[in-house]
């Protein structure tokens, strides 16, 4: 394999990314999707035996959903106000703080409803193990609000971060914006499948 | 201070692209050097630290699980053989010292879970990609170090967990490493160890699944945002990219054996019917449970496990494609085609789990649809192993203790993958399935070939990893038992598949057994001999390790970045400056170059790249 | 070294194909109907796959032998050809080797599970349980009781459950511990399981299902010799496992009229 040396050629540039912790939020979405695909798939399996009944959702899921949805669309004005010039927002008075704030309210809000929801279901008598309409029902809605506690300890970290420290990086406001609005999105979902099949 | 909007890179395959160095610097993956004992040896944020500790766990396992091994082989040809010493940590499971069938199933149950879980998803992925995927890359570091060390630290309580499990009253579980349900699923009425036993197992592999998602995660965000100039994709080794493609396997396959040991937990523990149907008497009682499908657990377990084998074989490609393009003088036929074949694999990997489960009851027409992706899965294989022989042809082999095992990580695979064949058609496994021919097929590609795949890493980067040289004539001595002896060990498995030995049993009481059994005495012989051999890598790693020569930062001559450091590396890997890459690292055999060889960070340009 | 690794493997190789070419291990005798068309494709196979076992090898060992161990300065150089005649070749010899086995692999299979038990096959229930196979025959009515799981007692022999104090159809059912069956007759096997996974497998049968709890599975096949053969529990059921099996006699019409009369009798 002949060749000869010449003088070191021009590179293509290429540079590091700054995503940092938004990189690592789409990574980690993909696996939280294939996990509730698991679920699912187990679900369309399970409703194929005979003893596959039907449960009633919980009005207060619609509300549950609302808070969710409208929490949202608080996160993305908040993002807004923010900026998206720089690489790390620094602090200007309260902008995005108030609507952050609302944030995290209405998701715990939203957590709330949904253990407003399983007691309405405990006081029908329906458990965890009642029926598997019923399991489904819990581990779903169970699994997803784990990942939205997760969701809301992000939110609470950025929070404190703007407060005390006057300034956060934009790839970690624009990581937590974008699984907090994965995870309304995979609501909605799961209410059709809830509505739909259990 | 105005800080320059950074532009949103496109992700895949795009390198161009003009960024301030200014704006980089603010956002460098920069961490400060670890301080204290605690933070340099034990919660290092250091990939390099975390890359040893998996790797030591990984060692920690793979003597319990060889250990676990020899007891298996001892009782199947002395079954009433008294062991000594083992009635004391088996009260219950060998009383007298003497193996009772369900010891014998915890053994195998733990010796497959160690194995396959602690041994061969942590060395060759976890151990060696944590050390080297950064500085193959050009990075300092991962891109997330804290997630980092915690999913070390998870997958050390993990094990942990698992170990409990020998020393409760009951022992471990007996359902395999499979853990098949019902049987791993209705509790304690199904047998000994199916109590806490199971249930240990299962927060185990749950507490495992979440290390590796953490670790997978990681892997990839280093890997698409933290290479250094000049290091595009093509131009990262061939261990780099298996390791980059594992991870992106890993990250989908474990996050679906998660759900599944949640719903198994849930079953034996909160009374739900994932699994278990209804009419079940078990140990003369009535199970109180309905509806449920076994075959879930298979669907879902297989689904996460087949995948997971090809997790614990590419990274071994990765590495012995590596240790080989170095110790062949000249470059691979092709890189790139070795690279497609890995990512040919990692896509059918997820086509073919069925062939796990064609006579379990499943749809026999779906034996077929999963049969025919399994069988098209040899040509990326074959590809791999054709362009190794090929690269062979025409070279200036250096032979040392990582290339010889090297190449008999060639031969094993081969001679692993050639199994595979019997076992991918419907027809012929209903007469192999649950025959030793099977364990024979994953013994030969998972316990040896892997793992000759990390005994090659071994001796290859030791000399980075601690500034010395393992001895050469004790890896010599290593190589050649292990390679006789794994051959010995594990060809006649195949021997008694094809008879109809089947797996899995404590004890061989069939009519026609008693002509297998010196076959069997054999391959136990065989077995002792291959596993005492260890030790002598044991020793070499230990003695090497604070007594072995002085190594110089190349000593194998080689091109890629972590050859182009100090043996060992600084804390920061690069010593704060950012390598600049200026060919693939394949740039071996050419005239005119400094040496028969260039480094990736010569700027010594070479015509036709 | 290298020639020593280049002849060790080669004699790896060649002592690995020694048992098989000798047929030193080889099935038991096929006593199914379908079992020519399996044994004929792992005949194949084993030609396939041994041949680029050994090929493969003996590539390997001659290539170490030869380019290992060079003269000073040799010069390095590549396979004429290069990768995409490896390509090329993989998809020629592994892609020719899939379809055939994949085409003509089909037939054994599709007989044992693409058709339907004949009408007039010779009806037997098989229910596995920790750690034992029962067998159950319909008798006179030709059909079977109903199972009642919370009737199943051990200790009195009521293994499968019935009740023939309630149910008419059981109580001219005969159970068994062996699995008997007349030669050349088809048998369809009903399998019902007690508790965990368990397996069906009889070597000389060239047959294997596993009983899955819940899911109402069937075989059918037909014996086309008389004898004694084992029948395994291949499905890791607990610590019995290894000694869970029964035997199926296959008997000439008369030798099986007879057992099935003296088994009716003992009920």
């Amino acid at each position: 394999m002949a060749s000869t040396i010449q003088s070191p050629i021009a590179l293509p540039r290429r540079s590091d990314s700054a995503r940092g912790s938004e990189s690592g939020i789409w990574i980690a979405l993909f696996a939280i999707t294939m996990s509730f695909a698991a679920f699912i798939s187990a679900l369309f399996i399970r409703q194929a035996s005979s003893d596959w009944t039907h449960i009633a959702a919980p009005p207060i899921l619609f509300g549950s959903t609302a808070v969710l949805l409208i929490s949202s669309l608080m996160l993305d004005i908040s993002r807004r106000q923010m900026g998206t010039k720089s690489a790390t927002y620094i602090k200007e008075g309260n902008k995005g703080l108030v609507f952050l704030a609302a944030t995290l309210f209405l998701g715990l809000a939203f957590v709330v409803g949904q253990c407003l929801a399983w007691r309405n279901l405990a006081a029908q008598g329906l458990y965890l193990a009642t029926n598997p309409n019923s399991s489904f029902f819990y581990v779903l809605t169970g699994v997803h609000a784990l990942h939205v506690l997760g969701g809301i300890a992000a939110l609470a970290y950025l929070f404190l971060q703007l407060v005390v420290g006057n300034s956060a990086r934009r790839n970690l406001v624009n990581g937590v914006v974008v699984y907090w609005h994965f995870m309304a999105a995979l609501w909605v979902f799961l209410l059709v499948v809830i509505w739909e099949r259990l | 201070m105005e800080v320059p909007e950074i532009e949103s890179v496109r992700w895949f395959f795009t390198e161009r692209g003009e960024h301030l160095d200014a704006a980089l610097k603010t956002q460098a993956h920069v961490h400060a050097p670890a301080e204290g004992f605690l933070g340099k040896y034990v919660f290092s944020l250091d990939h390099k630290v975390i890359g040893k500790q998996y790797y030591a766990l990984a060692l920690v396992s793979v003597f319990v699980g060889m250990v676990l091994s020899w007891l298996m082989r001892f009782h199947l040809v002395w079954p009433n053989a008294k062991i000594p010493g083992l009635e004391i940590i088996a009260k219950t499971g060998a009383p007298g010292g003497i193996i009772t069938p369900e010891y014998y199933l915890s053994l195998l149950t733990m010796h497959g879970t160690l194995m396959v879980f602690f041994v061969l998803t942590n060395a060759p992925f976890a151990g060696f990609g944590n050390y080297f995927l950064p500085i193959q890359i050009g990075a300092e570091d991962m891109a997330f170090p804290r997630f980092n060390m915690m999913s070390f630290w998870t997958t050390f309580v993990a094990f942990l967990v698992l170990i409990t499990a020998f020393f409760i009253p009951d022992g471990p579980p007996i359902s395999g490493w499979t853990a098949y349900a019902p049987l791993s699923a209705v509790g304690k009425d199904a047998g000994p160890g199916l109590g806490w036993g199971q249930n240990l197992w299962v927060i185990s592999i749950a507490l495992f699944c979440v290390g590796q998602l953490l670790g997978s995660l990681n892997f990839i965000a280093t890997t698409l945002d933290l290479r250094a100039k000049g290091m595009t994709l093509m131009r990262m080794p061939i261990s780099t990219w298996a390791w980059f493609i594992t991870s992106a396997i890993g990250l989908l396959a474990f996050a679906v054996l998660l759900p599944a040991c949640l719903l198994l937990l849930l079953d034996r523990m909160a009374g739900t019917s994932f699994f278990i149907p209804s009419g079940l008497v078990v140990s003369d009682r009535l199970q109180n449970h309905a509806g449920g499908s076994p075959l879930l657990w298979q669907h879902l377990f297989w689904f996460f496990g087949h995948p997971e084998v090809y997790i614990a074989i590419l990274p071994a490609v990765g590495i012995v494609s590596h240790v080989l393009t170095n110790s062949l003088r000249k470059p691979l036929l092709s890189a790139k085609v070795i690279i497609y074949s890995m990512m040919s694999i990692g896509f059918l990997s997820w086509m073919v789990w069925g062939h796990h489960m064609f006579v379990s009851g499943m749809n026999p027409f779906s034996s077929l649809l999963f049969s025919f992706p399994t069988l098209t899965i040899t040509i990326p294989a074959t590809i791999i192993t054709l362009i190794w022989l090929g690269s062979l042809y025409g070279a200036n082999l250096q032979l040392n203790s990582a290339s010889f095992f090297a190449l008999g990580f060639i031969s094993m695979f081969v001679s692993g993958g050639v199994s595979g064949f019997f076992l991918a058609q419907p027809s012929i496994d209903m007469y192999l399935h649950a025959t030793y021919f099977v364990v024979g097929h994953f013994h030969m590609v998972m316990g040896v070939a892997a793992i000759f795949a990390i005994f090659s890493g071994t001796y290859f980067w030791f000399p980075k990893m601690t500034g010395r040289m393992m001895n050469e004539t004790l890896g010599m001595l290593h190589f050649w038992i292990t390679f006789v002896g794994t051959y010995c060990i594990f060809m006649p498995f195949h021997y008694l598949g094809l008879v109809g030995n089947v797996r899995r049993y404590s004890s061989f009481v069939d009519d026609f057994m008693p002509a297998l059994m010196p076959l069997h005495k054999f391959i136990t012989i065989a077995a002792l001999t291959t596993g005492a051999a260890q030790f002598i890598f044991l020793f070499n790693l230990v003695y090497s390790r604070f007594r072995g020569k002085p190594a110089s930062d190349n000593p194998w001559k080689g091109t890629s970045l972590e050859w182009s450091i100090p043996s060992p590396p600084p804390w920061n890997n690069f010593g704060g400056d950012r390598p600049v890459v200026y060919h693939d690292p394949y740039q071996y055999g050419l005239k005119g170059s400094t040496g028969d060889f260039i480094m990736q960070t010569s700027p010594e340009k070479i015509l036709n790249e | 070294m290298g020639k020593l690794f280049g002849v060790i493997l080669a004699i790896i190789a060649l002592a690995s194909a020694y048992p098989i070419v000798t047929h030193m291990y080889v099935q038991p005798v096929d006593i199914s109907t379908h079992g020519h068309a399996i044994d004929e494709q792992l005949a194949d196979t084993m030609a396939e796959a041994g041949l680029s076992f050994v090929l493969a090898q003996l590539l390997l060992a001659f290539c170490v032998w030869k380019f290992s161990n060079r003269k000073e300065g040799a010069k390095v150089f590549h396979l004429p050809g290069g990768a995409k005649l490896m390509v090329v070749a993989a998809f020629i010899l592994v892609g020719t080797e899939v379809l055939a086995l994949d085409v003509l692999g089909q037939k054994a299979w599709a007989e044992v599970y693409f058709t339907a038990p004949k009408p007039d096959a010779l009806q037997i229930q098989a229910q596995a349980g920790q750690f034992a196979f029962y067998f159950r025959y319909p008798g006179p009515d030709g059909k079977f009781g109903p199972l009642h799981p919370d009737k199943i007692d051990e200790g009195n022999q009521n293994y499968f459950g019935l009740d023939p104090a309630n149910d008419v159809e059981a109580r001219d059912d005969i159970v068994t511990a062996e699995l008997a069956i007349p030669v050349n007759r088809e048998v369809h096997l009903l399998m019902h399981s007690k508790d965990v996974g368990h397996s069906f497998y009889v070597r000389e049968l060239r047959i294997q299902q596993d009983f899955v709890p819940g899911l109402d599975l069937s075989l059918h096949f037909t014996a086309t010799q008389t004898g004694h053969f084992e029948i395994l529990c291949t499905q890791l059921c607990g610590l019995g496992h290894y000694n869970m099996k029964a035997y199926l006699n296959v008997l000439s019409q008369e030798d099986f009229d007879k057992w099935m009369k003296q088994k009716a009798s003992e009920q």
